[in-house]
């Protein structure tokens, strides 16, 4: 495509490389890699993860109706969106252009049941111990067990609200996990009063306890604002998607791109035609593609997605309570944390609490438990679904051929849009913290805060029990081993 | 009425080898032993701790890389995990979850580490996998008789 950006291909004899491989309980990992000079700089940094590239070839060949089933295997931690998106994109190879309002909203229930329960494990189980213990604790303290001993009312918070999440999934896909409830053109279930009257009951405590989490990230950037406030941090172009007038939605809307600047690049862009605005790079030290706006080249038109990106990307929350927040994390140090990569926590925060929000108010929706189910219209040869996954704007893109199988498929999912942004953020920390001559676990600790803001789902491979979690090695320009660092066993 | 005995099998069904827990979860339903609740699911989350409430005994049935074939019996305890950077916790970790946030002790837990070598998407489970999880389900299978609580010895 373009040619590359010289920090990604620097051959200057006398640079080191620091790799950091993850090799996480799941199979799929990342591993970092720092291009260093003779000075001991940060030249360039890498952050390697395997993707699921094999699974645009799983699905090939496959009846279009089986997509939204087949897909949930490709990742254990939001199944629910994959479900979603590639639901919308076979809405459009039926020919559905309208569903029916019980079908959209148990779809949004299931949407937003998912959002919730993928935020509370992210802010309870991963972040959180970064933030309360601080970057430099020890790793055993940094995990959900070390926030159970410190505060162990936080923990139970995060368990159930994780628990209610899942429960808003199982009552609209029809299971826990592998659920079938949306299929092309509508869903096929509604949900029984009784569990809507059972979840509502809990609703109100649920959102309570977001509103505490919102509030519980506020104080962390009060007490630690110089540090929150650079951690990481670097201008950006975004992408979101906005319902029409400009609202928050993160189930369907248009396209709407932002430049670092603040303007914008093109709004309400109809995202059946992604590829008239964001093309896909490829890099040669990389499986993963590189997608960018297309207007501003691959050079310069890398972009970040996910709730930093809708939060400061709307013009409006439709919740009141997580639009107070909204504002009020906007107004924070002149807009300060709304810039910071460590501002992805808050405004991951505010969206847990509009998720909760809007599922109280689906709960009290009768439509949610109607019977119209189906829409149905003129079949089409391609689909194109996409949906604002937890962790940002998951496409989902199929081609049908006439006897109704899969003939080709292009998912861009959230951690794909992030990797140039999260390069940007491993380089900024490295330079601050890597002494140039010896891999220390405090860096690690930054690294992985860094990379941990964005949280990239490491989880599209399989797992297995065994896998190392941390390996690190620092190696000469010649490939010798100079030092190396490895952290427990899971 | 919570069954004593809950069964975590854990993996991605679509990834070859590591479709030997729910392949054993399917048998082990099929049984419908008395007593038993199979929980399926990709990987272990800290909602899991939740379905630990009430338990006799807790087995997480998962592949194993680092398990000698066929199969590894082992004992787990509560223990402070270190897979910080995973969005997955280990079956010690679900345990320490439970500790912590009910004050209780969890129930008696055992890992049945079944080997595991290839983990490509597309593909079923490998001939060595194949034969790993009969051997596994045959000790397995016990969890349903009376009194039922494994012993490492006993493959």
């Amino acid at each position: 495509m373009t040619e590359s950006n010289p920090l990604e291909t620097d051959r200057t004899p006398g640079l080191k490389r620091v790799v950091i491989e993850t090799l996480t309980r799941v199979e799929g990992h990342g591993k970092v890699t720092l291009l260093l000079d003779e000075d001991g700089h940060v030249r360039q940094a890498r952050l390697h993860i395997v993707e699921f590239r094999g699974f645009e070839k799983f699905v090939q060949g496959r009846p279009y109706w089986e997509v939204p089933v087949m897909v949930q295997r490709l990742c254990g931690i939001c199944p629910v969106s994959h479900h979603l998106a590639a639901s919308k994109a076979m809405d459009q190879v039926i020919g559905a252009k309208a569903l029916t309002a019980t079908a959209e909203k148990v779809r949004r229930l299931m949407h937003y049941g998912q959002i919730l329960q993928s935020h509370a494990l992210h802010f309870f189980h991963l972040s959180s111990p970064d933030l309360l213990f601080g970057f430099d604790s020890d790793v055993a303290r940094r995990n959900i067990v070390g926030i159970a001993a410190a505060h162990p009312e936080l923990a139970r918070r995060g368990v159930l609200l994780r628990k209610f999440g899942q429960e808003i999934i199982r009552v609209t896909a029809g299971k826990r996990i592998h659920g079938t409830g949306s299929v092309p053109g509508g869903v096929n279930r509604s949900v029984p009063l009784a569990e809507r009257k059972a979840l509502r009951a809990e609703s109100g405590r649920m959102i309570e306890w977001c509103r505490d989490a919102v509030q519980l990230v506020r104080r962390l950037f009060e007490q630690n604002l110089a540090e929150y406030r650079d951690f990481g941090s670097f201008p950006s172009h975004s992408l979101c998607m906005v319902r029409g007038d400009g609202a928050m939605d993160l189930y369907d809307g248009g396209l709407r791109a932002r430049l670092a600047d603040g303007s914008t690049l093109f709004d309400h862009a109809d995202y059946s035609t992604y590829w008239k605005h964001i093309l896909e790079d490829v890099k040669p030290w990389s499986y993963m593609k590189f997608p960018f706006l297309l207007a501003l080249g691959a050079e310069d038109g890398w972009y970040r997605v996910g709730p930093l990106t809708r939060v400061t990307g709307c013009d409006f929350i439709p919740s009141p309570l997580a639009e107070q927040e909204r504002r009020e994390f906007l107004a924070f140090d002149d807009g300060s944390a709304a810039r910071a990569t460590l501002g992805f926590h808050w405004a991951r925060m505010i969206e847990m609490l509009h998720a909760a929000e809007v599922i109280e108010a689906l709960l009290e929706d009768e439509d949610v438990s109607g019977d119209d189910l189906m829409a149905r219209g003129e079949r089409q040869r391609r689909g194109v679904g996409v949906i604002e996954a937890p962790r940002g704007t998951l496409i989902h893109h199929y081609r049908v051929d006439e006897r109704d199988q899969v003939v080709r498929a292009n998912l861009v999912v959230s951690t794909t849009h992030n990797n140039e942004p999260m390069n940007r953020a491993i380089r900024s920390v490295a330079r601050r913290y890597l002494d140039g001559r010896t891999l220390t676990e405090g860096l690690l600790n930054h690294i992985e805060v860094a990379v941990r803001a964005f949280d990239p789902c490491l989880s599209c491979a399989t797992h297995a029990l065994g896998k190392m979690p941390l390996a690190v090695e620092l190696r000469d320009a010649d490939g010798a081993l100079l030092h190396s660092l490895r952290s427990g066993r899971a | 009425m919570i069954a004593p005995i809950v069964v975590f099998a854990i993996g991605n069904p679509s990834r070859g080898d590591d479709a030997i827990g729910p392949v054993l979860a399917e048998r082990l339903e099929a049984e419908a032993l008395p007593g038993i609740e199979v929980v399926v699911d990709f990987q272990l989350q800290i909602e899991h701790a939740l379905d630990l409430e009430g338990r006799r005994l807790a087995v997480f049935v998962d592949a194993a890389v680092d398990a000698a074939p066929p199969y590894e019996l082992r004992r787990v305890r509560p223990r402070r995990d270190r897979s910080h950077s995973s969005h997955a916790l280990s079956p010690a970790a679900v345990l320490e979850t439970y500790e912590r946030c009910t004050g209780r002790a969890p129930p008696q837990a055992w890992v049945l580490a079944v080997r595991g070598d290839h983990f490509e998407l597309g593909s079923g489970l490998s001939a060595a996998a194949r034969a790993n999880v009969e051997a596994a389900w045959s000790r397995l299978e016990t969890l349903g008789r009376p009194s039922a609580a494994p012993s490492p010895g006993a493959r």
